[in-house]
């Protein structure tokens, strides 16, 4: 197989609620970036298919991939929909482009969570109509406690550890322009907040944030044609570990494991540790140190202690924030990763891994590795 | 093998009734805003593509087929032609219906017949069932009619139906 | 559009699928289940021989399942694998077998389990009601509309242009549900006359109760192979040889709804993979979606294979019958077979896969055929799949 190169991003809105424009108008914002980023390409005669990822109930329109085209000059084209998260859409990109069917995809994906009045609701619809969803669990975050309690007690992470993920994170989204959750935080703020579901307090959980991310990929053969400096994908992978909760192995992100597998082979990367930073989805504190372990890296209690992750350290792991500065743009998120990533080894580094999530109540990830 | 159940049958099985709370508040967006406030005005609203001319009703912000940003607004006549019209006799969730809804496009003017892609919308048709079922109502000029001013909304409803000329 | 000649060869060996039926007992779990484990025994592989699962399903509303895609992960063996799910619209079933298709020839996968399900029936008060929420929500959905109105809208803009009567339109019903007949896995198979079309209840003129395909349930799977590797499995694998997609804009009433361009489009795209010029003369069988009696002829015209507003001159002089030059819906189609929409546009796919193995029953065609095609259609009449096969 060959590289895929990122040649163009852009993107709009990570606001709490982009009240002055419709997701189509958002598309179409973020679009023209990646455009004018892709050296100012015309979609409409350079562009061989587009990947839209978006979910029906997210939306709020039933057969919502309707709205796809348009906004992002795909209409009349081969478009389509990917009904998950960005980084699966980036994968469906790369393997349309290896087929040989395309020599440049666009990918896009967009959130509007501020539309959705009942959020707890979808995300309960989601879950298994016999036999979770009659459980009548009064908070969806109720996953993510017994995930976490069971991931501390196997790796001896701390609540302490947590709130240093909290901090970290939540400090590194101030140096961005789009991080409407950045601040700076104390110890003592974060272990005094109440609980929502033990281990996790307020602000141990990211929030859904508006916003809309496309991503240009291209071959080998055409990506210098729109930038010098192509991003390539050299490995990616997907994975689910399981569909039903009560089937599920808490505790250990083993979708993840699976897609690193997959990705790291491709990429013939060695060990996790030799990339030059890690953007991994951390939309609960413990998330992030369980989604490194899952990349391969041991003791993430011992190194985040001694400030292994931090940046300007051996291993930066989100230094643009996450979703805890950022929030979470719904099937975007693994696209907002993607765009940390890219923004970061376009400062100098030369490579990076993205590990995504699709978020409770699902055991779905994907990795991709980058390199300059 | 799967079983294939008849109605009467689904009584003697397990099933789980649940209703989904799945609540939106849509975001118009900048085009349709307007377009929507337009309509509280009595008047139909499009963006034009500075490149290619073409009006779009219901008005985008950007013209689909140059990828390009839609530059003005221009108004277009509250008149067209009917390209395609039914009648209803089952509501949105299969109910029958007495009298039939009849409902339709049309494509606004200014436009000619031979444009593939127009201004237009998708609206209620004041004819009898008859006018369909004859397809007499196809190709035939109407006009909005418009609600009273003090009743209008900024809603796609502020027009009542279209009506034959 | 890029179109390499140097495809990876993609083989189709194995299907399976359940009977489609208006209520099924089964959760959506367990009917992907049913049709996944169809599909492996044909091909004579075990779920651990399989390297990526894909998905396809339409609207999440029908099952009730919100992220569908992730909870069918389950029953079509998506576990522990790289799964996802594609998504067109009522054009998915053919977006599915499309995307085992890339799996394989992109080189990320060796085997590939493609695997549609669809469960309309749950949905209360009627499954109709899940069609509301498919359209604009600011300048269409207050007029509260129903999916058969997009349908009837089409379908007289069709018969106005085109000058077509409902006579015409109602054999393809009589055609579809006489060739279910044959099919084992059908819903409504069964001889009905054109009057038998015209005297069934009016829903929305012109469409009446026999021009559309019942409400069912039901799943389809198949399994894609790598071609060095297909005869390993099997002495007739079935070669993938032309793809193709396309999206027309959204906004419907503002285009020309009696020629389908965007499958036009598609179609060229499928064509010029597979090295076809002459598709009347090069294609031996097709399976053109289904869900409404005209939506056969308006989609034989997209695919080509009759001029326009010619489709149904060409359906009455037998054109199209299974003894015809060019059988169409040899399987009986969705007005047949049933319509759960995913898995019915998976199902044409699957109906020429036994064609050109010759497994296809008492629903094989009389003449012999070597190049096959299936197409689904979806969205607000806008999207549009094809998919090229030969043996
Ligand atoms: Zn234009």
């Amino acid at each position: 197989m060959e590289n895929v190169g990122i040649v163009g991003i852009g993107w709009y809105g990570f606001s709490t609620n982009v009240h002055d424009l419709s997701f189509r108008e958002m598309m179409f914002e973020a679009a023209q970036r990646a455009f004018y980023d892709a050296g100012g390409m015309n979609p409409r005669e350079q562009i061989d298919a587009f990947i839209s990822c978006q979910e029906d109930f997210w939306e709020g329109i039933s057969i919502s991939d309707e709205f796809a085209p348009d906004p992002v000059g795909g209409s009349m084209r081969p478009t389509m929909t990917v009904a998950g998260d960005g980084l699966q859409g980036l994968a469906h990109g790369f393997m349309l482009i290896n087929s040989g069917v395309a020599d440049v995809v666009v990918v896009e994906s967009h959130a509007k969570p501020s539309d959705i009045l009942t959020f707890p609701e979808i995300v309960e619809l989601a879950m298994d109509p016999v036999y979770v969803r009659e459980a009548k669990i009064p908070n969806y975050h109720f996953i993510a406690g017994l995930d976490a309690t069971k991931f501390m007690h196997r790796t001896g992470v701390t609540r302490e550890d947590l709130a240093e993920v909290v901090i970290k994170n939540r400090a590194s989204g101030l140096k961005t322009g789009r991080a409407p959750h950045a601040s700076m935080l104390s110890k003592e703020d974060v272990l005094s907040q109440e609980m929502i579901v033990y281990p996790l307090t307020r602000v141990d959980v990211a929030r859904p944030v508006d916003g809309a991310i496309v991503v240009v990929l291209a071959s080998e053969t055409f990506a210098r044609k729109f930038n010098d400096t192509p991003i390539w994908i050299t490995g990616i992978g997907f994975s689910t570990d399981n569909s039903n909760l009560e089937l599920a192995k808490l505790g250990d992100a083993f979708y993840l494991r699976k897609a690193s597998e997959l990705a790291f082979g491709m990429a013939k990367l060695e060990s996790p540790l030799k990339v030059n930073g890690m953007f991994v989805d951390d939309r609960y504190s413990y998330k992030e140190l369980q989604h490194v372990e899952a990349l391969g890296v041991n003791n993430v209690a011992e190194k985040l202690r001694e400030g292994y992750f931090h940046e300007g350290s051996y291993l930066p792991v989100n230094p643009k924030g996450g979703h805890l500065a950022k929030g979470y743009p719904l099937e975007a998120s693994g696209l907002s990763l993607v765009l940390d990533a890219v923004e970061y080894m376009r400062e100098g580094v030369s490579s990076a891994v993205v590990a995504s999530w699709r978020g409770i109540p699902t055991f779905t990830g994907g990795v991709a590795v980058l390199q300059r | 093998m799967v079983h294939p159940l008849k109605e009467e049958e689904l009584k003697e099985h397990f099933t789980v009734t649940y209703r989904p709370q799945a609540k939106y508040s849509y975001t118009a967006g900048q085009a349709l805003s307007t377009f929507l406030r337009g309509l509280r005005e009595g008047k139909i609203l499009g963006r034009k593509c500075p490149r290619c001319g073409r009006v779009y009703v219901p008005p985008r912000l950007y013209c689909e087929d140059c990828f390009y940003p839609t530059s003005q607004w221009v108004e277009v006549k509250d008149e067209g032609i009917v390209m395609t019209a039914v009648a209803s006799f089952i509501s949105w969730t299969r109910d029958r219906l007495e009298e039939p809804e009849i409902v339709g496009t049309i494509r606004l003017f200014p436009s000619s017949p031979r444009d593939y892609v127009y201004p237009g919308l998708f609206h209620r048709i004041c004819c009898s069932y008859d006018d369909v079922k004859s397809m007499r109502i196809m190709g035939k000029t109407v006009r909005a009619r418009w609600k009273p001013v003090e009743k209008r909304e900024g809603s796609i409803e502020d027009i009542e139906c279209f009506e034959v000329v | 559009m890029k179109t390499n000649l140097k495809f990876r060869r993609v083989a189709a060996i194995g299907a399976g699928m359940t009977p489609f039926r208006r209520r099924m007992l089964e959760t959506p779990q367990e009917l992907a289940w049913e049709a996944s484990r169809k599909a492996l025994d044909e091909a004579g592989l075990e779920l651990r021989d399989i390297d990526c699962v894909v998905i396809g399903s339409a609207p999440d509303a029908f099952d009730g399942v919100h992220m569908k895609g992730e909870y069918l992960a389950h029953g079509a063996g998506g576990v522990m694998k790289p799964a996802s799910r594609v998504y067109v619209g009522g054009a998915t079933g053919v977006m599915t077998a499309i995307s085992g298709w890339y799996h394989v020839a992109s080189g990320m996968c060796k085997k590939v389990l493609a695997v549609a399900e669809e469960k309309m029936s749950p949905g209360r008060p009627h499954p109709q009601a899940v069609f509301r929420y498919i359209w604009d929500p600011i300048t269409e959905k207050p007029l509260n509309p129903n999916l058969i109105w997009i349908f009837a809208m089409e379908m007289h803009r069709y018969m106005f242009v085109n000058k077509i009567s409902k006579e015409e339109i109602a054999l393809v019903s009589v055609k579809n549900k006489r060739n279910a007949a044959n099919n084992p896995y059908a819903q409504l198979g069964g001889e009905i006359t054109v009057d038998d079309v015209l005297r069934s209840e009016v829903l929305v003129w012109p469409v009446q109760l026999l021009d559309v395909s019942p409400v069912s349930d039901g799943a389809a799977a198949m399994v894609f192979v790598d071609g060095d590797i297909a005869r390993r499995y099997t002495d007739t694998p079935i070669w993938v040889e032309g793809v193709g997609w396309t999206l027309d804009n959204t906004s419907w009433p503002n285009r020309e709804l009696a020629y389908p361009r965007y499958l036009e489009n598609a179609a060229r795209m499928a064509y010029r993979m597979a090295g076809i010029e002459r598709p009347q003369r090069e294609i031996d069988v097709v399976e053109p979606y289904d869900p409404f009696d005209y939506k056969e002829l308006h989609h034989l015209e997209g695919l080509m294979l009759a001029r326009k507003g010619e489709a149904p001159l060409l359906l009455k002089e037998g054109f199209f019958d299974r003894d015809g030059d060019i059988p169409s819906s040899p399987s009986g189609g969705l007005l047949g077979v049933g319509n759960p929409i995913a898995a019915a546009g998976l199902m044409k796919v699957i109906s020429i896969y036994w064609q050109l193995k010759g497994t296809a029953g008492k629903m094989q065609v009389k003449r012999p055929v070597h190049t096959g095609v299936a197409q689904a259609w979806g969205d607000l009449m806008q999207a549009s799949t094809v998919i090229v096969m030969r043996n």
